[in-house]
């Protein structure tokens, strides 16, 4: 699709988001939700002990309940209709001809566990904190948009027999 | 004001269709952009494939510019948005790793599950490597609570910081973006990739 229509699209979700809910989208809450539901079932002491868990055990609430948990799954369901409209749906491992799979999936888990972990700290990913927070034009929105992109540019001289 | 954020936020049942309605078309937005693929993500910090930065931008304005008409015609009272809280140190190096993380996997995490959906294996392990660094955070959390604190500034608008209406500075936003638009485009021809871009 166009890209500026993409984003058109993009937009008008995000600002159904504000009018229906009060708050934008959000994609790696989901993920720490989902992470602190299973800390708390494999072990409920260490969860609610946990000075960073421990508040999304509060009053007997289960994480996995929460909005984002909800968002994330309707996420999954929009790709899949998308791929399937698209015919895009295909399980493989996409990389560059000069990648090995085995390099393409350590890098993966590597990039996900580095940008998880900075969301955490910066209290939203490109959708919660970046994208959303640009829309209610709030600082840490822009300054975060800047943050990621311009450390993506720093950083992208290291990684680019990765990719090109 | 909105008459649906109480309403919604109130009824359980409410909440769960609004979630995943609104996910249903993040997702479906998502993957229609082709952001379901690492390699034109990645086009993005080596010039080949724009198609982020148009997608990013054009988003993000139409939302502000959503959200100032939606308050012009009363339809929408923005104490009852939540605004993003600002805390400096955690946005800037949250940020700068979260950089790090997307020249490496080639996603962020809206668009690694986007891709997790048609079927990326990739996206699979990027998701597991991001839950992974969920449960570092909270496992190493009392040692970095103090940083994930420092320098709260509070709900702040950029707008306001800079002493301009918002509507002035979403104009600006609008400008800045079309200049970007114009050097993406010129960057899509000076480090044209036909070969990867022909993959994708």
């Amino acid at each position: 699709m166009n890209p500026y229509l993409a984003g058109i699209m993009l937009g008008l979700v995000l600002l159904s988001a504000i009018y229906f809910s009060g708050r934008g989208l959000g994609a790696s809450g989901g993920i720490k939700y989902c992470v602190a539901s299973v800390v708390g079932a494999l072990s409920p002491d260490n969860a609610s002990g946990s000075l960073y868990f421990g508040k999304y055990f509060e009053g007997g609430a289960k994480p996995l309940s929460n909005w984002l948990v909800i968002e994330i799954l309707g996420l999954l369901i929009g790709g899949f209709i998308s791929g399937l409209y698209s015919g895009r749906l295909k399980l493989k491992v996409e990389r560059p001809s000069h990648v090995s799979s085995a390099r393409r999936l350590l890098f993966a888990f590597l990039g996900g566990a580095f940008f998880v972990f900075g969301a955490q700290l910066a209290r939203g990913c490109t959708s919660g904190a970046a994208l959303s927070g640009m829309a209610v034009l709030s600082t840490a929105g822009f300054v975060t948009m800047i943050a990621i992109f311009g450390s993506a540019y720093g950083f992208a001289w290291f990684f680019r027999k990765n990719w090109i | 004001m909105s008459p649906f954020i109480e309403l919604t936020n109130s009824s359980p049942l409410l909440s769960f269709i609004t979630a995943i309605t609104i996910g249903i078309g993040f997702g479906f937005a998502l993957e229609q952009a082709g952001f379901s693929s690492s390699r034109k993500l990645a086009g993005m910090f080596y010039g080949y494939d724009t198609t982020v930065l148009k997608v990013f931008f054009t988003a993000a304005i139409v939302a502000m510019l959503g959200t100032q008409f939606l308050q012009y015609f009363g339809m929408l009272e923005l104490e009852q948005v939540y605004i993003n809280q600002y805390y400096v140190y955690a946005s800037v190096i949250g940020g700068v790793i979260m950089g790090a993380g997307f020249v490496m996997g080639g996603f962020c995490p809206g668009t690694g599950i986007s891709a997790l959906s048609i079927g990326k294996i990739d996206a699979l392990f990027y998701i597991l490597g991001g839950a992974f660094g969920a449960y570092l955070f909270g496992l190493l959390y009392p040692s970095l609570e103090k940083l994930f604190l420092a320098g709260y500034k509070g709900p702040v608008k950029l707008s306001t910081t800079l002493g301009l209406s918002d509507g002035v500075f979403i104009f600006l936003v609008i400008l800045a973006a079309v200049g970007m638009f114009w050097l993406a485009e010129k960057a899509e021809k000076k480090f044209a990739r036909p070969d990867i871009t022909a993959e994708l």
